[in-house]
Order: C-alpha cells, then structure tokens, then sequence
C-alpha cells in the first residue's frame, strides 16, 4: 500500500481496537453477580416474571413485550409446524444418530440446530417465506398486479436448484410447494389455532391463500400449493415482527421435535438407527486403479 | 427415493461373512487400507477425498504449505477463542470444535469470506477491473443498517480479503504467499502477488490471509464449496489444541472481562 498518512491512520485503527479491547458497551444487559440480571434494563427476576419462556424470548429478540394470545400463537406456530418427532427428517435425523451411537444429546441437538438452516426445510426457506410477503407487499403497495409478480418470480433464472447440485437455493416461490408431498397437514390446525385467538384474517395471512389462488390459476395442473412455511411468515409478519426478528425467532423452533428423536434413539441398542450394509452404498466412480508412487 | 447411498467417491466390498462391515474400501478406485495407507501422506489422502483424483506434487506441496500457514490461527482469533471458551468451561472435545466452527464460518476471516473470495475468483478470474468492481461495498454492508435481514448470512462489514482492522499487510500473509506462490508460479497466486499494490490501493485496506488462502484453493483446483469446507477443517487443528489446554488451564486462566461489560442502560 502506498504509505501516505500510513503511520497516522494505523494509530487511529489501534486506538479504535483498543477502546474495545477495554469494553463491551451494551444495552442489552448482564449479570451482576449475587445480585440481579438485566435484560434490556428490565429486572429479570422483578419486572419479567410475569412472561411466559416464548415471551421472554420474544422480549430478548424484540424488546417488545407480546399479548398473552400473541404468545400463544407464536407458541402454537412451533408446536403444530416444526416440533415433529420424526427421525427421518434430515435435522432430526442428526439428533436420532448421535443417541444411536451414544453421544451426548446436547451435541446432538446442537447439531441438528446447525442442520436446520437447511435449503429445502427449515431457516433458510422460512425467512425467505417472510421476505417474500414483505417483498411482495410492497410490490403491491407500488401498483404492481399479484399476478405479474408471481409470474415474473417464477420465471426468473437461478444460479442453482433447491433440490440438488452445487449453489442449491432456495424455491424461486419460497413458501409454495413441498418437497416430498404437495399438501401441508399442518396448514389447517395452525389457522384453526391463529383463528381461536383472533389472529386468522390479517393483512399478510390473506395475501398467503390469495397468492394460493393466483398460483393455482398461473398454472393449474401443477399448481404450488401453499406450505407452512408461508403461513408461519405470514402470522409472524401481521404480528410486526421484522426478517431480523423472525429469523432469531426462529432459531430453537424445531427442538421439541428433536429431543423425542435423541431418547427413542437412547432407549434402542447402539447402533440399530437404520444400519447401513455395504451393498446400500451405490459407487458411480472410477474403476480399481493402483497409486503411482511419487518420483 | 430409495435406501441407498449413491456415491462416485466410497466403494465397499462386504466380508462374506457380515454384509455390514467391509473387508475392502476403495477411494476413488484406490484401496485404502490394502495400498493408501502405508505409503500416502494425509495431505495426498485430503486431495484425493477432494480431487478424486491422484493429486499432482505441486498440489501436494501448496496444500501442505497451506495447511501449515491456516493450522492454527492462534488464540486471539475469534474461532479459536470460541474453543477455548468451551475448554475454559470445561466442555467437551466435540463442543470445542463445534464452537470453533460455528465462529470459524464466518465472514471476518472465517470459512463464508473464502467461499465469496472463490466466488470473485470464479467470476473474475486475473482480471484487476472485474475484481474492483466485485469488492465494492454490498448494500446494508454497515454495522446497524441490516435490518433487512435477506438471509441467513449478514451482509460482511468489510470487502472480502481485505483486514478491515490494519493499514499495511500483514507480515504473516505476506510470507505465506511468497511461499505458496513459490509451490505453484503463474496462476491466481501470481496475479495476487503481481496484484496487491493495486488492489490495496483502491480498496485502501491490506489483503488479509482470507485473500492468500481463497488464491491457493482456487490454484488446487477446488470450488466456492469445496474451499469452504476445506478452510474450516484445516483450521480445526489450531481450535482443537488451544481449546484442550484451555479445558485443562481452567476458567481462571483464561479472561472473563469481569470489568469490562458496561450496561448501558442499568434501571437503578
């Protein structure tokens, strides 16, 4: 680098590193030992009490206290659409191996945490479910027809496909379709449970089963049904929550499905998680061959 | 679907006894246990799990360079600093490496800056223009200006390769790169090396090793992911060391920055 004024801006750089090496300035709070802890200048032990766990965690994500009903939806969105006990999802999958081969279920769960900010499930397509929504909103708020979004969305070109091969990315209409079946189960117990507490008809919930109704007339043989995914977003986003927010919302919401995943695996012999035999792994490679030894 | 696993990488030959357990493997058509193991070093075998292919000398010597020079950041880096941290509070073996690698992911130095650097290479390949034009700053790239939260990855804070926290080039990359510029001349470590002056100059930042060690996988022969992958592991050594003698140090040997936290906004 050329060194004009080098000298005078490296002492402003370390002066820089130096006022944080000496603090971590924050309001979000802290511990002080024996004596209290603060979240975001409430008393933990005084002026939180009252929260239930979801809506301290909301608080801890937010800063923003939610109703009661408002907790117990953001509750029933992990309960009904992320919490299944099922080993053969691929994050669940990681929890049921690790209590097969009798590692620690927290390093388990760690990992099958890590695993859900997966392409075809989980973090990635579920804030990109939200953006979605928001995106298209504002689309709207523009003047832009539904319908002329959705088809252009569809039509865009992608570097790399949900599904397979290198830079996977997520659906061009994240939200929409499923893989493995085409119909959600989850879709009518989560608005079931959005309507009993008031929560069913609001601005981006509508627009959900209104994108449905446009993308079943775009194409009406394969139309993409709507998932949860888009649903989540939708309820998360009427409630005021920002993509920030979600995400981090988001983060612990498959573990109740997961911890069933790592006992049942516990209770059943070392080993027995769907063993493998030699002949299951298909080899597509290059035939024997021999090393050449280095000269 | 089915139950199998398709794979041009791994071969087993059962025992004709247990269908589960193999009497041979074969790794890119080469036997492991038969021939690999007694006469190929780890760095061939990593090259051959990657390449699946015999790799070439040079590509044995810059990878074994590479790994030396990425091996172990040392403590003061921030995915190191995450195992002992597990060390520290008596964690286990897996814990400290998981911590690392969560830290060691990211876009400060971390695996997510190599896979855009290789990324840039992909798309700009020996061509100064190109590169200016992809280091410029993305949108929402300042601290506090990321609330649209697009994915799972932050917008990075600084161009990727560049030390955002120096003026001048580290002596540490410096020196690597001469090296492994050395182990293969003519290709995207040359032109980093023929290059710095005037990318340092218009970037107004000095290449970190994140730039070094993106031009060394690039000049091996491996992709955005593969170099992704790789980086992590290599640097999993230094964690997995400095994260054990944490575990046996203790957590009074290791800072707690007891002073150093300030809630800005106490109630009382």
């Amino acid at each position: 680098m050329t060194d004009i004024g080098e000298h005078k801006l490296d002492q402003k750089l370390i002066l820089e590193l130096t006022k944080w090496e000496a603090e971590w300035s924050t309001s979000m709070g802290g511990w002080f030992p024996g004596e209290k802890v603060l979240l975001r200048k409430k008393n933990m032990f005084e002026d939180l009490r009252h929260l239930t766990w979801m809506g301290l965690l909301l608080f801890g994500v937010t800063g923003r206290t939610f109703s009661r009903e408002q907790c117990t939806l953001f509750e029933s969105i992990w309960r009904i659409s992320t919490s299944f006990p099922d080993p053969r999802l691929w994050n669940n999958r990681v929890v049921a191996l690790a209590g097969s081969t009798r590692s620690s279920s927290s390093l388990g769960l760690a990992a099958g945490i890590a695993v859900s900010e997966s392409i075809i499930f989980g973090h990635r397509p579920l804030l990109a479910a939200f953006n979605f929504h928001i995106e298209l909103q504002q689309n709207l708020e523009t003047g832009t027809p539904l319908e002329e979004y959705l088809r252009r969305t569809i039509n865009e070109s992608r570097k790399g496909k949900p599904g397979s091969g290198r830079k996977r990315e997520v659906a061009k209409v994240p939200g929409f379709g499923r893989p493995i079946v085409n119909k959600d189960e989850r879709l009518a117990p989560l608005m079931e449970a959005a309507e009993g507490l008031g929560f069913g008809s609001g601005t981006y919930v509508q627009q959900a089963f209104e994108i449905e109704r446009v993308l079943q007339k775009i194409d009406s043989e394969r139309p993409l049904k709507m998932n949860v995914a888009a649903l989540m977003g939708a309820l998360c986003a009427d409630q005021g929550l920002n993509a920030k927010e979600y995400y981090h919302y988001l983060l612990l919401c498959f573990t109740a499905g997961m911890l069933p995943c790592a006992l049942d695996a516990l209770e059943k012999p070392e080993g027995s998680f769907f063993p493998l035999r030699c002949e299951n792994i298909v080899y597509e490679g290059v035939s024997r061959r021999q090393w050449k030894r280095r000269a | 679907m089915s139950n199998k696993i398709v794979t041009d990488l791994w071969k087993e030959i059962p025992e004709p006894e247990n269908p589960f357990r193999p009497s041979q493997c074969l790794c890119a058509g080469f036997d492991v246990y038969g021939e690999l193991v007694p006469q190929i070093s780890w760095t061939e075998y990593v090259l051959l799990l990657f390449l699946k292919q015999q790799p070439e000398g040079f590509q044995v010597d810059l990878l074994n360079a590479l790994a030396v020079a990425l091996g172990n950041p040392g403590p003061r880096d921030q995915s190191v600093h995450a195992a002992m941290a597990a060390g520290a509070g008596g964690a286990g073996a897996a814990a400290s490496l998981i911590a690392a690698l969560a830290v060691g992911a990211g876009q400060l130095g971390g695996a997510r800056e190599i896979a855009v650097l290789m990324e840039g290479v992909h798309q700009c390949k020996q061509d100064l223009n190109l590169w200016l034009a992809f280091l410029q700053p993305r949108p929402g790239s300042t601290a506090g200006e990321q609330a649209n939260f697009k994915d799972v990855w932050p917008v990075s804070e600084h161009a990727p390769g560049f030390d955002p926290h120096a003026v001048a080039t580290g002596k540490t990359a410096t020196q690597t790169l001469d090296y492994l510029e050395s182990c293969y001349p003519g290709f995207q470590l040359t032109w980093l090396k023929q290059n710095k002056d005037a990318l340092e100059n218009a970037i107004e930042k000095p290449i970190s090793m994140a730039f070094v060690a993106a031009s060394g996988f690039a000049d091996l022969g491996l992709d955005e992911e593969q170099a992704e992958v790789l980086y992590l592991l290599i640097r999993l050594s230094g964690a997995a060391v400095h994260g054990l003698e944490q575990r046996w140090r203790g957590w009074r040997e290791f800072p707690f920055y007891g002073n150093n936290l300030k809630v800005t906004n106490t109630k009382d």
